[in-house]
């Protein structure tokens, strides 16, 4: 008894120094109706947020490439009481990915900050993310624009919209866990105009192409027990956009499942839970982290007129995004082709599982 | 003499067998005298021992802060830096973030900081820009949106380097009492920082916690910089920024560590030399004595055929011999030496500039080779310089007569060593060269040469008197004769004297009289009753102030603040002392050496210290610049004397420093009783009053303390300059007897006409008195020439301050004492020998 007792006591001394500098991070509920341009912009009271553009590249010489520019802001569990400058109430981190078949792996930088002294700041009015020479915006005419640099290219684009925001799940409440406020609020942009110029190797070329911007924030994004997520968003080349996930278990089942499909005449099919299966079909092993990603996949989402199967095959397999150097999670981010249609498909938590 | 036959040329089997009867010769000599040989291998190797040790030492000393510099800085290519610890405005770091040429900008906020009795720099960074900047400083990156890495934004959150987690004796996980600036906090130890070098006790938390925790909101002190660009970066950041911020890198710190020390190394390095110089001119004696006695035989086998060249040759592998044993065993001693000095006096040998940095000997294959070759040098140079004054000897007069070359009633040369002296003179006239007293060193040189070599003539000059006084006694007689007609003999056996005794008396004369200076300049500082000093406990806010003013029993009490003060990124920094300035009272830290100048209209008169003055060629009533305030302007008013602040120090108004820095921290207050009140009383009240961690101190303890400071860092030159010594009076030792040996068949002749083998023994005791007695007048004055140029010439050059001379009598009189005792016992001792009986034997042999 006295042995369990001191056991106790040892688990109770042992609990984190941060507990208490709890920040209070308000719950993701339904319900909730989206206002833009405001919710274009921040909602740094929530603890994750991010602003995800995936697209398909033309280049000049005919060629596919595929890109990713994400945006992320995150605001850590600190003591909101410090009056310092420097005090970390809001990090905002990006990545940029460049996948191109011929060089065969993914090419990729990214930047960090804390927020603050206007060299990484997220605006709450609208789209307006600086985070040091990267930012990511929306113009008055509704345009939004990026421009980001790495050591191996660059890229100034601009996503013009052709179609309406897309609100996911419950009008914008998506549900990520078998708990309700296991969920993001959630809205994509797909079919985004992309036009801009892409640098590689001290030459800009102009390209065009074909975009699917992705809005969430959330302040518990992932049950205790999931390990990360594959999700795809898929431009149909009917105009339809087609979104679907999983939440994958630490066991390696499927926790949660979702999406839906937005046809071309607007109507949205939502799925739920067991409408959605994704089902790897072939893996590739990174040399770099040795972990065994599902590149190739076998979606089936259930429409009211019957099951629809949407193979997904990648662009090539080595689009393994690995950030840590830069202070970001590893992941695969690929483009991805699909029977009438090409987007990009994201496979998380599986070097180490993720909290979120 | 003259109507020598030549000597033949040499035929070729004549040649050989002079080559083997010379080795036989050498050989003989070798079995005969091993004790001789090994001695003067022995003084050589200490010689390379010492100067191989002081390397080493200085060059792992200067490797480990080195070594230091670049843990804390994490390898950034640049920074910006702070010239005093009071920071600079944190609005400076988007400004410098966003130059030209900076591809990446880490702000940090640097902390002396002690846990659990260690102390180590604490450093608030921003994790991810340091992650990019100096990698080595992060123990833990961030991970994007992930949540499993949000402790490294927590105000709790400390990294600590091996180091520092060994020196508090904790653990990963334990929660730690941190204190810094003033300020305790507790902190867990979240992790290790694997990146800082060994050795190095480093920790790291957040900027924003470090800040807001220790109380430095809005000031950073350290900008730290990975680089795109460095010309543009550095046209860009130099105007941006302010007088409180330099821009410094990794370079221009070690050359400021370096420069810390320089004076002192080199001054170390120095007398390592003349340590070696002592070993060479014992072997040059040595020598001299070898050769005299076996001119003889060296005649004869140059009348067998060997060449002049091959008995200077057979001397020189002498030399050589002996110069490669005493190398290989000097540097073998000379690493142990390192080893051993830095485990006992760290890497500044006591001198206090390198406190806390744990050091590894690192040896250089170059400067080994470089003190082996010195070593080699000298006992070459020892030994072929009388080989070739042997050599020029016509043979047949050297088969014939034995002993002294020089005929005594010719004239001694003096005009050499007076030329000598005369350059020594000038060179020591001449300003230091690139901060090093280059020509001071030159010049000390030239006059111990100069010196060395008047001392035949000084001897005949002082015996001539004496040599013709009619005395009595055969025993004293027979000394001064041969000592005065001898003079060739005398001047081999007293050149390691003079120049030892030379060397000691001189350096005993600039400590002495340094320590004098220093003792009365503190008493003339040391004018409050008693001091109260905060500066590990982050210092006397003004609450603090004024319960320290409140405590009964006090007439006054002065605050004063001490600050470190960059002014040039390559040199250390100097001190800022604010403090109550009247400058029409006597005493307290103001003794003026220049001034009171009047200082310009509309400029802050600051008071500043001697070396300051001469470092940065400062002089009173003209303007300075200083790193302090927005626009400020700063009038040197007066030079005051300062032995405490090597690096300079610049005193300025408390008033006005409150009205430009805006700092209302003190860190000392020096308080005068009250008549009749009671001191320990007081001390007991203002320790109460005082913020924890204060200590309270007497003028009388301060001295002391002061004084064993001074004695501390001296001590490796008392060392040295004990070693010189004893290797000087080794070599008169080892000349003694050598002579006395040689002599053997003189006191044989003597026991024949008569002469007691007592009167022998004391006639050659007081003919090594009597070398004694000359060597040590002659050292004594030489030295007493030296310590003027260590004086006035190396101190003011080396540590930019000046002092009175101050004779140290009792210690002179001691080394002359000790030299003619340990000359006349070693030549008592040498002559028992000499006298046994079948020495007399076998002198009647060769006779």
């Amino acid at each position: 008894m006295r042995f369990l007792i001191s056991l106790l006591l040892l688990i109770a001394l042992a609990l984190p120094a941060g507990a208490q500098e709890r920040v209070a991070y308000p719950a993701v509920e339904p319900g909730r109706v989206f206002a833009f341009p405001a919710d274009h912009g921040a909602h740094s009271d929530f603890r994750t947020e991010w602003w995800y553009v995936t697209g398909w590249l033309k280049a000049p010489d005919g060629r596919d490439l595929g890109f990713q520019v994400t945006f992320f802001r995150s605001r850590p569990e600190t003591d909101e009481a410090n009056p310092s400058r420097f005090a970390p109430g809001q990090i905002l981190f990006a990545h940029a990915g460049l996948s191109d078949p011929e060089t065969g792996r993914l090419l990729h930088g990214e930047r960090a900050a804390r927020a603050g002294f206007g060299l990484a700041e997220a605006s709450t009015m609208d789209a307006d993310v600086v985070l040091q020479d990267w930012t990511f915006k929306r113009r008055p005419d509704g345009t939004f624009e990026t421009r980001v640099e790495t050591p191996d290219f660059a890229f100034d684009f601009a996503f013009a919209p052709t179609q309406g925001e897309f609100l996911q799940g419950e009008n914008g409440y998506s549900r990520k866990g078998p708990k309700p406020e296991e969920a993001s609020h959630y809205y994509s942009l797909p079919h985004l105009q992309v036009s801009g110029t892409l640098t590689r190797g001290g030459e800009a070329q102009p390209v065009t192409g074909e975009a699917w911007l992705d809005r969430e924030w959330s302040s518990s994004y992932l049950a205790p027990d999931a390990a990360g997520w594959d999700w795809t968003g898929l431009n149909l080349d009917d105009g339809g956009a087609l979104m679907a996930f999983r939440i994958r278990g630490k066991n390696g089942g499927t926790l949660w499942a979702g999406g839906s499909l937005r046809r071309p005449d607007g109507e949205i099919v939502r799925f739920a839970h067991e409408d959605v299966s994704l089902e790897p079909v072939r893996t590739w092993r990174s040399p770099d982290t040795n972990a065994e990603y599902p590149v190739e996949q076998l979606l089936t989402v259930r429409l009211p007129e019957g099951e629809r199967r949407f193979p997904i095959v990648p662009l090539f397999d080595a689009q393994e995004l690995d950030g840590r150097s830069g202070g970001l999670p590893v992941y695969w981010e690929g483009a991805v082709r699909t029977e009438g249609g090409r987007g990009y498909l994201e496979l998380t938590g599986y070097v180490d599982p993720l909290e979120m | 003499m003259s109507a020598l036959p030549a000597v033949p040329p040499p035929s070729r089997a004549g040649l050989v067998s002079a080559r083997l009867a010379l080795r036989w010769l050498i050989a003989g000599e070798w079995r005969a005298h091993p004790a001789r040989f090994l001695l003067t291998a022995v003084a050589i190797a200490v010689g390379v021992a010492l100067g191989f040790a002081v390397h080493l030492v200085n060059g792992s000393a200067l490797a480990s802060f080195e070594g230091a510099v670049r843990s804390v800085n994490g390898a950034a290519d640049l920074q910006v830096r702070a010239a005093s610890s009071l920071g600079f405005d944190e609005a400076l770091y988007p400004d410098v973030a966003r130059a030209a040429g900076v591809s990446d900008a880490s702000p940090v906020v640097v902390l002396d900081a002690r846990a659990d009795g260690a102390e180590f720099t604490l450093l608030g960074l921003d994790v991810i820009r340091a992650a990019r900047v100096s990698p080595s400083l992060v123990g833990l990156n961030s991970s994007g949106p992930d949540r499993s890495r949000d402790s490294i934004f927590s105000a709790e959150t400390l990294f600590l380097s091996r180091a520092a987690l060994a020196a508090t004796g904790r653990a990963v996980g334990d929660t730690l009492e941190v204190s810094a600036n003033g300020r305790t906090v507790p902190l867990r130890i979240a992790g290790i920082l694997d990146g800082v070098g060994e050795g190095q006790a480093i920790g790291t938390m957040d900027i924003a916690a470090a800040q807001w925790r220790f109380d430095r909101l809005g000031r950073l002190d350290r900008i730290d910089l990975a680089l795109a660009d460095r010309r543009a970066a550095e046209n860009a950041l130099t105007p941006l920024l302010p007088p409180g911020a330099t821009l410094s890198s990794e370079d221009s710190e070690a050359t400021r560590g370096a420069n810390l020390s320089r004076a002192y190394r080199i001054n170390l390095t120095m007398l390592a030399l003349v340590a070696l110089l002592t070993g060479g001119f014992l072997v040059f004696s040595a020598q001299s004595l070898s050769v005299a006695r076996r001119l003889r035989a060296f005649a004869l086998v140059r009348t067998l055929g060997l060449p002049r060249r091959g008995i200077v040759a057979a001397v020189a592998l002498e030399g050589l011999l002996i110069g490669v044993v005493g190398g290989v065993v000097g540097l073998l001693a000379g690493w142990s030496l390192a080893t051993l000095a830095l485990r006992w006096f760290g890497g500044d040998l006591g001198a206090g500039y390198f406190s806390g940095a744990a050091t590894k000997v690192v040896v250089s294959p170059l400067a080994a080779l470089g003190f082996f070759g010195l070593g080699l040098l000298s006992a070459l140079l020892g030994s072929v310089l009388p080989a070739r004054a042997a050599s020029r000897a016509a043979p047949a007069a050297a088969l014939k007569t034995s002993g002294d070359m020089a005929d005594p009633r010719k004239p001694v040369p003096w005009k050499p060593a007076a030329a000598l002296l005369a350059l020594g003179t000038l060179a020591s006239f001449l300003p230091a060269l690139n901060g090093v007293p280059v020509f001071g060193y030159a010049g000390m040189a030239l006059l111990l040469a100069g010196g060395v070599a008047g001392v035949p003539w000084l001897a005949r000059r002082l015996l001539g008197p004496l040599a013709s006084a009619r005395i009595r006694r055969p025993a004293a007689l027979l000394a001064v004769r041969h000592v005065h007609g001898a003079p060739g003999e005398a001047a081999t056996a007293l050149c390691g004297i003079v120049a030892s005794t030379a060397l000691m008396i001189a350096m005993a004369t600039m400590v002495t009289s340094f320590r004098v200076a220093v003792d009365d300049w503190l008493a003339q500082v040391l004018v409050a009753d008693v001091y109260v000093r905060a500066e590990g406990a982050g210092g006397i806010d003004p609450e603090a102030q004024a319960s320290l003013a409140a405590v009964p029993g006090i007439a006054r009490v002065e605050f004063s603040r001490q600050l470190p003060l960059s002014l040039a990124p390559d040199r250390p920094p100097v001190t800022l002392l604010a403090r109550p300035i009247d400058p029409a009272r006597e005493g307290g830290l103001l003794v003026l050496v220049e001034g009171p100048a009047e200082v310009p209209a509309g400029t802050t008169p600051v008071w500043i210290s001697e070396p300051a003055a001469r470092l940065y060629d400062w002089s009173p009533g003209t303007e300075i610049a200083l790193p302090l305030g927005e626009n400020a302007r700063f009038a040197v008013a007066g030079v005051w004397r300062d032995y405490a602040r090597q690096s300079g120090a610049v005193m300025l108004d408390e008033a006005d420093y409150a009205r430009i820095t805006g700092d209302a921290t003190r860190d000392e207050a020096a308080v005068t009783l009250a008549p009749g009140a009671d001191a320990g009383a007081v001390s007991a009240a203002l320790l109460a009053a005082a913020p924890p961690g204060s200590t309270v101190a007497r003028p009388a303890e301060l001295r002391a303390f002061a004084l064993d400071l001074f004695d501390r860092s001296f001590s490796v030159t008392y060392v040295l300059e004990a070693v010189a010594i004893l290797v000087g009076l080794a070599g008169v030792a080892a000349t003694m007897s050598a002579q006395t040996v040689a002599r053997v068949r003189e006191f044989g002749m003597l026991r024949h006409l008569g002469l007691e083998k007592r009167t022998i023994t004391a006639m050659l005791g007081l003919e090594g008195a009597i070398l004694g007695g000359v060597g040590g007048v002659a050292g004594v004055a030489l030295g007493a020439v030296l310590a003027q140029v260590l004086i006035h010439v190396i101190n003011p050059q080396s540590f930019n301050w000046t002092m009175d001379t101050r004779w140290p009598i009792g210690t002179i009189l001691a080394v002359v004492a000790a030299l003619v005792m340990a000359a006349a016992l070693t030549a008592m001792v040498a002559a028992r020998r000499a006298t046994a009986p079948q020495a007399v034997a076998a002198v009647r042999e060769d006779w």
